[in-house]
């Protein structure tokens, strides 16, 4: 029976020649990751198994980010208890702070993960290494535990959905907008225990962060995961974060899909979640007059390169609106210096934001640019739940970095080309494409 | 063996934000987590859920993040079990996992209203609805499932076949179809 792309992932990490949907299956991880919120849990269960050691010290990493770098005594003795069994265990990816990230920007970036490969996550956004065309999935730290002791992990063999993309991106529309747009129209339980496959002749025109962006939030669609097709650009990115072999995997001809969503990139606005749902989506256009006390630009979904570079292309000569915080995360440390190299972090002090060491911080209401009641935030972060940034009588707005950027000088929500002139659309890839 | 215990009724998207928010995920202790269980949803619960109580929900129950806080929270709250229309991926893993028991049914969940008493049994699906007079059944879990369940969660699992996996060192997966078994 032909398969989808992910189920021939999971097939072949099971030994066997193909699985079919439903199917409760055991499978090989290549990565189990883990970080300083979930670790310590999985560490005090992992010890209950009685283990010698874990499966692989070189298929384990470990990254505090959530509360690091420690915002009080609890959260540095949950680093500590990560920090301890690393080096108890020899694992060999443990990040501490100066070389860290958040997880999902820093494990691409270190070339843990490749085309084709089986990772798990105790950590919901582990999907994001879909774009490169591998099966991640995030599961709890009991599933941690257990992989870390056996390197295995079970799995209901996934349906999936067809996102077909055609055209191209234009204007200030990002990565961001598409995967907005699309829980809009699927919900957030809309993909409950699917895939969501991505394909088609939009897929080569978008850049490799627009396409971790996509994949970042398939869980907010309520998606096991989120996969890409790998295609030029996806190995010419695998060749400059890795040397190791990859396979790639793609989808037979003849899979069957539960339904396909098509979408016109080139037909797309800036679009924006409201309050209290990442699926409660509509065109910033139409978004009315939102007022906005806190601008967030980062986090695991947009705190990229270009996200960066975007935001700054926007806030370069202008200034946050008065009475108005805006505060700019790079994912990585890697992507902090090259955002300093380009002058993106200069605009962004000048323009009167403030920049922080890459940290999960705010978005998941940990530290950092915490709301109090009443406030209401646009973040280019991935979910909006109440009480997510702070207060229970908070609200978050969820938006690309340009809209985010936008918001931030304008004070309430505007559609950045009513202001701004479009960008210049600068992506490498569009050329190849 | 049957439970019996209140309802505790909510709506649609119960996300693991309103179930244990963030900012008390510096600590995973019990006593901790229970004490902030559904701070934000229903400030109320956690004085007043009694041992055995259920929580009855709609559609994908325990969306967003994948913290094992939010079952853990649930569990030390003394939920017997969780009744929903349906359950987000990773909260229905996480709960199998450590051992909290699960009953999917749209029919039970619309059904029941808060104070309500329901009688279930665990081993055949069936849910009581004593304040109603009315009883519906659950799908009942996975064979996969219920042997880890059987086993008292995935860790007890994966410990009952530890030593079978250490003599198959250098192929530490099996293969489809051994799934069950204990190697």
């Amino acid at each position: 029976m032909p398969m989808t792309m992910t189920q021939k992932i999971i097939a072949a990490h099971t030994g066997a020649e193909a699985v079919e949907a439903g199917e409760l299956v055991e499978a090989r991880v290549d990565l189990v990751l883990g970080n300083d919120i979930t670790a310590p849990v999985a560490i005090r269960e992992f010890e209950k198994i009685g283990a010698q050691g874990v499966f692989d010290r070189k298929r384990i990493a470990l990254v505090p980010d959530h509360f690091a770098p420690n915002k009080d005594i609890a959260s540095a003795e949950q680093c500590k208890t990560m920090r301890d069994f690393a080096r108890s265990m020899g694992i060999e990816h443990y990040f501490e702070i100066g070389e860290m990230g958040i997880e999902h920007a820093l494990i691409p970036e270190k070339g843990l993960v490749l085309p084709g490969e089986l990772v798990i996550g105790a950590d919901s956004h582990t999907c994001t290494y879909g774009a490169v065309g591998a099966f991640s999935t995030g599961v709890g730290s009991t599933d941690m535990a257990a992989a870390m002791a056996s390197g295995l992990a079970w799995f209901k063999v996934p349906k999936a959905i067809r996102v077909e993309l055609s055209g191209a991106l234009s204007g200030w529309t990002s990565g961001k907008d598409l995967v907005l747009h699309l829980i809009g129209i699927l919900g957030v339980d809309g993909a409950l225990y699917e895939s969501l496959e991505f394909a088609g002749q939009g897929c080569p025109t978008l850049s490799m962060d627009e396409r971790f962006t996509i994949a970042n939030m398939a869980i907010e669609a309520g998606a096991k995961n989120g996969i890409f097709p790998v295609d030029a650009l996806t190995r010419e990115w695998a060749a400059s974060v890795s040397g190791r072999a990859y396979r790639e995997y793609s989808a037979d001809p003849g899979a069957a899909y539960s339904r396909t969503v098509a979408i016109d990139l080139s037909s797309l606005e800036p679009t924006v979640a409201f309050p209290h749902l990442p699926s409660n989506t509509r065109a910033v256009s139409r978004a009315g007059n939102v007022s906005v006390d806190q601008a967030v630009i980062g986090s695991c979904t947009n705190g990229r390169i270009e996200d960066l570079r975007v935001a700054a292309s926007i806030l370069r000569g202008r200034k946050v609106a008065k009475g108005m915080r805006c505060i700019v995360f790079p994912a990585t440390q890697k992507i902090y210096l090259q955002a300093l190299r380009e002058g993106l972090i200069e605009a962004f002090i000048e323009a009167g934001a403030v920049v922080s060491t890459s940290t999960c911080g705010p978005c998941l209401g940990g530290h950092m640019g915490i709301l109090a009641k009443g406030e209401r935030a646009v973040a280019t972060t991935n979910r909006n739940f109440v009480g997510r940034m702070g207060s229970p009588e908070s609200e978050v707005y969820l938006a690309s970095p340009a809209v985010a950027a936008a918001a931030a000088v304008a004070g309430r929500l505007v559609d950045p080309s009513d202001i701004f002139p479009a960008p210049a659309r600068t992506r490498a890839n569009k050329e190849k494409a | 063996m049957s439970i019996k215990g209140r309802v505790f009724k909510y709506a649609d998207n119960v996300d693991t934000d309103v179930i244990i928010p963030a900012r008390y995920l510096s600590s995973s202790e019990s006593a901790h987590l229970a004490r902030h269980c559904m701070e934000d949803l229903d400030p109320g619960f956690a004085t007043s859920v009694r041992p055995g109580d259920f929580v009855v929900a709609l559609a994908n129950f325990g969306c967003g993040s994948s913290r094992e806080h939010a079952p853990l929270a649930l569990k030390a709250s003394g939920v017997s079990c969780v009744v929903a229309s349906s359950f987000a991926r990773i909260f229905f893993r996480n709960a199998v996992n450590i051992g909290l028991p699960l009953l999917e049914c749209p029919e039970a969940a619309e059904a029941a209203s808060k104070g309500e008493l329901l009688e279930i049994d665990l081993g055949s699906g069936s849910i009581r609805n004593l304040t109603r007079g009315c009883e519906h059944r659950a799908a009942g879990l996975p064979p996969f499932i219920r042997e880890i369940v059987a086993a008292g969660g995935l860790i007890e699992y994966t410990r009952a076949r530890r030593p079978a996996m250490a003599a198959e060192r250098g192929i530490p997966w099996m293969r489809k179809g051994a799934l069950c078994d204990t190697l």
